[in-house]
């Protein structure tokens, strides 16, 4: 595999202007733009961070990853190099976690490739809902960044350099769990209250800023299921708190 | 820990399912629903009334089956890709963890004025709201020359069940490259990709263990759904099987004969070893007998489900006109909640909110190559539009069709929940 930095076919994935500045008012703090430039390290380790931080926005919904970082709805990223498949106490991986740490599974540059590739075949049982980075190119890329985080992510530590959530102007209203509870009947038709998730990911339990961000991934289109961006198409932020103000009353799963 | 009243009354309506339905006295304090049919629009409707009411409301559901074989997925059984228990469903959930009163009776007619349900076993049961979700009947002489007699060598099998099973025999007892016809159904019917999905499912079948048998399909439509979808998956996993034959080509079908297994068009005749006819369709009877409906389907409010001709009566799925949405389970089950929250609001004080419906149909074409098409939709003023729509792009990668696949699994177990537990 080619160590070289290539550029990206397109420019990084722009924030929304019309949600930019109400999402700089939330300041969540999960990540940032990077400012280690791939010419202060080894061509080994270099990667295009920012390139890196475009591709990450696939996985923030449910991963974060820096300074503070801590386990939501998946296990924070912070160092990850070496780190056994189960190797959070202060996440409940699922049973194929487990499985696959006690076979000896630890995450380094290949594993995390092979995983990403394709999760559910990797890791068959794996609740991670996303189907997979195809572009080899992207996946190398984004490995090396993560890989370059020590257990404290202090190398993403500057507030002022990281990047929010989306949906702020969703997360700055107060959900009406009434109305969410009936307008989750247009998602219980697939995602199941109970959990489960063979095909479809669980969406109960999850912090309300994760949920409302996955949702205006869908919207914004950074995510590609046409039945997710159809039903997120017409849900306006009063939507997106209703149904985040109920799902995340219903048990993680 | 002690029951409580919604689980008292759920252990009361398991008693009261085998009784005759007037010995039911508790529902005198409390408004009464009594809904029709228990696939994905009846039961999602009783589940829903009864689930959001706590109790307030008291639900009956009156359905036939006490075992309930969906018709969706049924196309997976036909290929091999599901067992036919897997597609089966009990009403034990309704009644036990919500109270519902399931009645495994038929019912035979209403008492529009009286507010009645007549059960073929000569019970009543009266109703505040009447919700109608009874699907479809087949009009057998749609097609000339078939009948109720003749489905039996020429089965529609397009209600579950036991025809789907002879189907399936019928295609593993064809002689080698023996040649399979459907006459395919004309607009509208019930799942519009269904009969192409059944054609992929044989083709797939024959592929295995009678790869020179030929497959042809008569249309009287011009063109059907996610036809270039199904084409180019004919043509890709099938090469040379699957023949459609449109009306341009075949000028009208003018007989089958269920003794010959022939097709008569004003082209040519065609000879089958194995076939499949799939009529024309209308509301279920009890639409019709209850007055609800205008020519074969019953019209309905857009903002609520609620009919056109009687206020008290709700008609879902594939019953009802729904405008844009197609006649699915998908849409029968998302009908189902408008309608369960505009039966609350005219029963209780609970709150109304504006209607919201959506659909997405997947259809299998061959190992883990699954499309899909879908569309959300809104209540005009007549009718209910599209307002956003998708549909599966020819040329796409394995990994997209797979995992569309994947998810039309979990979206089976997802709304298999949704109406019965």
């Amino acid at each position: 595999m080619s160590h070289r930095i290539r550029k990206p076919a397109t420019g990084p994935v722009q924030l929304n202007d019309r949600t930019g500045s109400l999402m700089r008012q939330v300041g969540l703090v999960v990540l940032g733009i990077g400012c280690l430039s791939m010419l202060e390290l080894p061509m080994a380790f270099a990667f295009d961070a920012e390139k890196a931080l475009s591709s990450f926005r696939k996985c923030k919904a449910c991963h974060e990853i820096g300074l503070d970082a801590e386990s939501k709805v998946g296990p924070h990223l912070n160092g990850l190099d070496g780190r056994p498949a189960s190797g959070l106490d202060d996440f409940a991986y699922s049973k194929a976690f487990f499985e696959a740490a006690q076979d000896g599974l630890t995450w380094d540059r290949d594993s995390l490739d092979e995983f990403i590739r394709m999760p559910k075949a990797f890791i068959k049982g794996t609740k991670m809902s996303y189907a997979g980075m195809r572009n080899p190119d992207e996946r190398d890329n984004l490995i090396r960044w993560l890989l370059h985080f020590s257990p404290d992510g202090a190398e993403l530590a500057d507030a002022n350099e990281k990047t929010e959530l989306l949906g702020g102007s969703a997360l700055a209203i107060e959900g009406d769990s009434a109305y969410g509870e009936y307008l989750s009947g247009e998602c219980v038709t697939c995602h199941r209250v109970s959990g489960g998730d063979s095909g479809i990911p669980a969406i109960t339990g999850w912090p309300k800023e994760n949920f409302i961000h996955a949702l205006y991934e869908y919207k914004e289109r950074f995510r590609d299921n046409p039945v997710m961006q159809t039903v997120t198409a017409r849900l306006g932020d009063e939507e997106m708190a209703a149904l985040a103000a109920y799902f995340g009353t219903l048990p993680a799963q | 820990m002690p029951l409580n009243r919604r689980q008292i009354l759920a252990g009361s309506a398991l008693g009261a399912a085998t009784l005759a339905v007037p010995a039911i006295s508790l529902g005198q304090a409390r408004p009464r629903v009594v809904v029709v049919g228990g696939g994905a629009g009846g039961a999602t409707a009783a589940r829903y009334i009864a689930k959001d009411s706590g109790g307030e409301v008291d639900v009956t559901l009156i359905e036939a089956s006490k075992r309930y074989y969906t018709c969706f997925f049924s196309n997976l059984y036909l290929g091999g890709f599901r067992d036919y228990a897997s597609i089966g469903h009990d009403y034990d959930g309704l009644a036990v963890n919500h109270g519902v009163n399931v009645v495994h009776d038929w019912a035979s007619s209403v008492d529009t004025s009286a507010r009645q349900v007549m059960l073929a076993s000569g019970a009543s049961v009266s109703y505040d709201r009447l919700v109608l979700s009874p699907g479809i009947d087949i009009k057998y002489d749609s097609v000339p020359g078939y009948s109720v007699e003749a489905q039996g060598r020429l089965p529609h099998a397009w209600k579950s069940g036991t025809q789907v099973k002879q189907l399936r025999a019928m295609v593993d007892a064809m002689p080698e490259g023996g040649t399979f016809i459907m006459v395919a159904p004309p607009n509208p019917y019930r799942c519009p990709p269904g009969p192409y999905e059944r054609i992929s499912m044989i083709a797939h079948l024959l592929s295995q263990g009678n790869p020179t048998a030929k497959i042809i399909v008569i249309d009287p439509k011009p063109k059907f759904s996610k036809q270039g979808l199904f084409q180019e998956g004919w043509e890709n996993h099938y090469p040379g099987m699957v023949e459609w034959i449109g009306p341009d080509i075949h000028g009208g079908i003018l007989n089958v004969n269920p003794e010959t297994l022939e097709v008569e068009t004003d082209f040519d005749t065609f000879k089958a070893d194995a076939g499949t006819v799939v009529p024309g369709q209308k509301a279920g009877m009890i639409a019709q007998a209850a007055g609800v409906t205008d020519g074969d389907w019953a019209p309905i409010d857009p903002a609520s489900m609620r009919s056109r001709a009687d206020e008290n009566i709700f008609v879902l799925g594939d019953a009802s006109v729904a405008s844009a949405m197609p006649k699915s389970a998908f849409s029968a089950n998302s009908q189902a909640k408008v309608c369960a929250n505009a039966v609350r609001g005219d029963l209780t004080d609970s709150r109304v909110f504006p209607a919201r419906y959506a659909n997405t149909c997947w259809s299998l074409i061959a190992t883990d190559d699954g499309v899909k098409v879908g569309a959300n939709y809104t209540a005009g003023e007549d009718s209910i539009e599209v307002a956003d729509s998708f549909i599966s792009q020819t040329g796409e990668d394995a990994a997209t069709r797979r995992t569309t696949y994947e998810e039309s699994e979990g979206w089976y177990a997802g709304i298999t929940a949704d109406m019965f537990s």
